[in-house]
């Protein structure tokens, strides 16, 4: 398998190279551009047979990937921030189309103000859409999740984004371990869409008012809830062949643990390095790094997680409900009818690429055995490396 | 190299800051070990101070924070060293490497440094010497390799040489045997401890 130094945005291109999608129609964001740059010379080379569709808006290229899609394409596009913010009404049509499209985001924060920097506002902004969301912690995972959507997307017939943090992985060269051409196309497998505009006389995108709406919704949120298992499915299916596991969420040292951290992105592997420096000091301390956002886990999670005493969550992008950032909300109404409560803290970190690093992470852990100690939170949300 | 290595890259934009750090990085991928090179992120102008960074470890990397305490810092331009704070953070036991023509005892009076290890090479000299031009980036690769225990020159050279070539194809061997003697130059001409 060949190896290779890459960016999260060459990991994410190369395996768009490499899928050879039917369509792509894409227009170029910070700091998601290379993506699209990058994949506009793969056409440009010869390397792919993609039909790349050049727009003049995000909100254009979204909407011809969903026309590309109903035409029974296979169909990727990439975006951030503004870019997905654009897309918004048309994530929802894709998403009740039942259009299998991947989107490569790229996790940037939304003006105003402007910034072009990391938090996850953009795609949890875009979390009732109707698209599967997965958050990669690095360009590795970004090259293998990118593999995995194009299945998981068209089994279930919902679109799918994975997603990495801007700059931090989008712009960071790593190692990537790749899969040979021959081995991705064996996996992901020939496209047959469901439904074509070509097989037959179709329509697609009709009126549907108060006599079929509910039920068509109803049958995305069930598409939804199949979707859980289908991850797990193609994940146990890359991992049997390539040997990298991934899934829902991944619990590291959580089985004993009394206190849980949980996050998504980039920091989950610095959190790593502080749980293995806190075990070695004794502190049962754990790692829930949550992958799938939509469909949230929330049955498998509150299985691996009421057993700990404190769940402490790191959250990326906060909620105007002023209850916490969403990650925290989902897991705390996952948590609630469980046999046994864990406490729950909330911290937000990280809004507009500021850095959080190793020694933060571990004051918010020691701040967590004390939580443990007394039994109790006083502060359920706070703010981490923020000047007040 | 046990743990995560870390190195901070200065130089003007426009001085290789950024292409050093990736093309050290994939010299010892080359290797077997593991990296990450990134470069700060920034507004990118011809001339403004930037630096670039590497983390290089004999296992994968999880890490996904900034650099705050390098191991070695490496300053491209020497007018850096009045204008930017090139020492912050600097391991106590950690090394600096300069571009510039004064010797390293005068350079540790002038950055005011105790127990870290300095070291100066005339990057700039050499590489106007072999290339014609002020490129201190490639020699400054040379002179990284013999200071630290990372990669060994030949690796180093060999790497070099594949990235170049391709780099400059069709622009002659000149530019390419050039730069890697540049490498080997700074290599054999670094001095401090």
């Amino acid at each position: 398998m060949p190896i290779r130094a890459l960016t999260g945005n060459e990991a994410m291109a190369e395996a768009m190279r490499q899928i050879n999608p039917d369509v792509v129609a894409a227009y170029p964001i910070t700091p998601a551009t290379e993506i699209v740059q990058l994949f506009a010379s793969f056409v440009a080379d010869g390397c792919v047979d993609t039909e790349f569709v050049t727009v003049e808006s995000e909100h254009s290229a979204i909407a011809a990937c969903i026309g590309a899609s109903g035409a029974g394409a296979r169909v990727m596009t990439s975006t951030s921030s503004q870019g997905l913010a654009l897309m918004h009404e048309l994530l929802y049509v894709a998403a009740g189309l039942r259009a299998p499209i991947v989107i490569c985001e790229v996790n940037r924060t939304l003006s105003s103000p402007i910034n072009i920097h990391c938090d996850h506002s953009d795609t949890m902004g875009s979390r009732e859409a109707g698209w599967i969301q997965i958050f990669a912690e690095d360009a590795q995972e970004a090259y293998d999740l990118t593999l995995q959507a194009i299945k998981i997307s068209e089994e279930v017939l919902l679109p799918i984004m994975i997603s990495t943090d801007a700059f931090i992985i989008s712009h960071c060269m790593q190692r990537v371990d790749m899969l040979e051409d021959s081995e991705v196309q064996k996996f992901i497998g020939p496209y047959k869409a469901a439904y074509s505009l070509f097989d037959k006389t179709i329509t697609i995108g009709p009126l549907d008012l108060q006599d079929y709406y509910f039920e068509h919704k109803r049958q995305e949120i069930e598409a939804m809830w199949k979707t859980a298992p289908v991850i797990e499915k193609v994940a146990q299916e890359f991992a049997s062949k390539f040997g990298r596991s991934y899934g829902l969420f991944e619990a590291y040292k959580t089985e004993d643990a009394e206190q849980v951290i949980v996050a998504c992105g980039s920091t989950c592997g610095t959190t790593r390095v502080v749980i293995d420096n806190l075990r070695e000091k004794g502190i049962k301390i754990g790692l829930l790094k949550l992958y799938a956002m939509r469909p949230f886990p929330h049955q498998k999670l509150k299985e691996v997680l009421s057993k700990a005493k404190l769940i402490t969550v790191l959250d990326r992008s906060v909620s105007m409900s002023t209850m916490g950032g969403p990650v925290y909300i989902e897991l705390r109404s996952a948590l609630y009818d469980a046999p046994k409560h864990p406490l729950l803290v909330d911290y937000i970190y990280g809004l507009g690429g500021r850095d959080i690093d190793m020694d933060q992470i571990t004051d918010i852990a020691l701040k967590g055995e004390q939580i443990i100690k007394d039994n109790k939170v006083e502060k359920p949300v706070q703010y981490v490396g923020l000047r007040e | 190299m046990t743990k995560v290595f870390e190195i901070r890259w200065h130089g003007r934009g426009g001085q290789g800051a950024k292409t050093a750090a990736l093309l050290f990085g994939n010299a010892v991928m080359s290797t077997g070990k593991y990296l990450q090179a990134f470069p700060e992120y920034g507004p990118e102008r011809m001339g403004a101070p930037v630096q670039a960074f590497n983390r290089l470890s004999d296992s994968q990397i999880s890490l996904h924070c900034g650099i705050k305490e390098p191991d070695i810092v490496i300053i491209l331009d020497p007018t850096l060293l009045e204008s930017q704070p090139v020492t912050k953070g600097l391991k106590a036991e950690g090394t600096i490497i300069v571009n510039t023509l004064l010797e390293p005892k005068e350079l540790r009076e002038k950055l005011n440094l105790a127990t870290q290890k300095i070291f100066t090479v005339d990057a700039s000299g050499i590489s106007r010497d072999l290339l014609g031009r002020e490129l201190p980036n490639t020699p400054m690769l040379g002179a990284l390799t013999k200071v630290s225990d990372i990669i060994g020159l030949e690796d180093l050279v060999k790497y070099a040489k594949k990235k170049l070539e391709k780099k400059f194809r069709g622009k002659g061997s000149g530019i390419v045997e050039g730069n890697l003697e540049a490498i080997k130059k700074a290599y054999n001409n670094v001095r401090g401890g």
